[in-house]
């Protein structure tokens, strides 16, 4: 098999299952593709099914169900049981919108393992605002029928710019929720949150303090609560080792059933991603050009081809090396090694008066921007 | 930790023979452990009904041939420090 050397598992342990591109929410920090609107095909049930089956064949155990709003399908209890029958452990990223007590029950049924609920902010307006629509009363209703359900209790809160001062009323949030898990996650800057990036970028002012109570918190609920605080790496000096290296253990099938090395992905041109409607996961997986294409280190250019640490990160992000150079086999350029590391300093170095950004306009991930994005892109 | 000690696996986690993996792994919300087989042996054996002492014992009998209560006491010690089980 190609790439052998870099593949220690060689399997694809984590099957990440977009299902659906459509959402009721328009967070403008979505990592979502640009390009929502043009995934009309969405895959059957049946092919689901299959590629779930086919996957776990190949030795995947965590199966992440998300979108978009996975809730949106009507057959997604059907998939979670044939995923739990397959002895997956069954991830729900949701948004919550869609949901009500009945189906968190009707879930559990079916065998779901887990449901992850995403808040916005910690209070009415500001989740509203970024959520584009009135969902934070519901999210904390739903939050509290998961704790009544006994699934393990995990929040996520996308932080950026807009919210990131609010962390500590976060933190509160999530303890009052008895969550057992926390995650942070700074937003990555993939999609729309690429378009955003300049309301949405926090100033290293901000960074710091969030940080410092992040920590304080993270002492404090030691054993009762989790949290992860995950940093934005426009500000690192060395890139995140993304997907554990391209082709490694994640697959993504995306909506239309493309099968993608991570979610990003298909923002490389030039690429051709399989589909699973006309081939096996078998093959996309070890035989596919797409998968092959940055697995291992044969692909590499300096200055990570000679480069010590390059077990370590495997060059960073491909999407992002993309992205930020216009080659998407280039250091990743949070890597201060890298040729292009300068240029994003300075974009990150003129973002950072937050007042005089603050009335940046916001483009929210909704399907008229997106009609409207690759109208003018043609 | 007294050896009448009654563990239980945490509900977060959820524990897995992997024929793939060709062992015992710990699965939880968006990731997993892969067990060595020693501790696969052990967790498998938590059940939330029997004793520590129940669990050496048995053990002891599937693998005669060394001393396993030291190993099995620090396991368990591990595994609560880790979350995998029950406080
Ligand atoms: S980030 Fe917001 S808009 Fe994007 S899929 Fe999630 S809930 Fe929907
Ligand atoms: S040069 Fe490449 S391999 Fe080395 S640290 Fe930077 S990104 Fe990683």
């Amino acid at each position: 098999m190609v790439g052998s050397t870099a593949n220690l598992s060689g399997m694809p342990l984590w099957l990440l299952a977009e299902l659906t591109y459509r959402c009721p929410l328009q967070c403008p920090y979505c990592s979502n593709p640009l390009e929502i609107a043009s995934y009309k095909n969405e895959l059957s049930t049946d092919d689901w099914l299959k590629v779930l089956r086919e996957a776990r064949k190949l030795g995947a155990m965590q199966l992440g169900l998300s979108g978009g709003e996975p809730l949106v399908r009507k057959d997604l209890e059907l998939i979670v049981k044939e995923g739990a029958d397959l002895g997956y452990y069954s991830n729900l990223i949701t948004s919550g919108v869609g949901m009500d007590e009945e189906r968190v029950v009707a879930l559990k049924e079916a065998g779901l393992d887990h449901i992850q609920i995403s808040f916005q902010a910690s209070d009415k307006e500001l989740n509203d605002f970024l959520g584009g629509t009135s969902s934070f009363q519901h999210k904390l209703d739903m939050a509290r029928a998961v704790k009544a359900n006994n699934y393990p209790m995990v929040l996520n809160i996308v932080i950026h710019r807009q919210n990131i001062d609010h962390i500590e009323d976060i933190l509160k949030m999530t303890v009052e929720l008895k969550a057992d898990y926390v995650e942070l996650a700074s937003t990555q800057y993939y999609g729309w949150s690429a378009l955003n990036v300049n309301s949405l970028l926090p100033s290293r002012e901000q960074l710091e303090r969030a940080e410092s109570i992040a920590h304080a918190y993270q002492d404090q609920y030691r054993n009762k609560m989790k949290i992860l605080y995950i940093v934005p790496d426009y500000y690192e000096t060395r890139p995140k080792a993304c997907m554990n290296g391209w082709g490694s253990v994640f697959l993504t099938i995306a909506p239309d059933g493309r099968a993608l090395p991570c979610h990003a992905a298909a923002s490389i041109p030039d690429i051709e991603f399989p589909n699973v409607k006309d081939r096996s996961i078998n093959y996309i997986w070890n035989d596919s050009d797409a998968f092959n294409k940055f697995r291992g280190f044969g692909w590499m250019k300096d200055p990570c081809r000679t480069c010590p640490e390059k077990e370590k990160d495997f060059g960073g992000c491909r999407c992002q090396a993309f992205k930020l150079t216009g080659d998407a086999t280039n250091a990743d350029p949070v890597c201060s090694k890298s040729p292009h590391h300068q240029k994003l300093s300075d974009k990150v170095a003129g973002l950072q008066d937050v007042h005089q950004l603050q009335g940046a306009p916001i483009v929210f991930r909704n399907m008229s921007n997106s009609k409207s994005l690759s109208d003018n892109s043609d | 930790m007294s050896e009448d000690r009654i563990p239980e696996i945490n509900s977060f986690f959820r524990l897995q023979w992997e024929e793939a993996q060709n062992s015992f792994v710990l699965l939880y919300p968006e990731g997993m452990v892969k067990l060595s087989q020693s501790a696969g042996e052990i967790l498998k054996r938590i059940n939330g009904k029997s004793s520590v002492q129940d669990i050496i014992r048995d053990l002891q009998s599937a693998f005669p041939d060394v001393d396993l209560t030291s190993d099995v006491i620090t396991f368990i010690n591990q595994a609560t420090e880790n979350g995998w089980l029950n406080r």
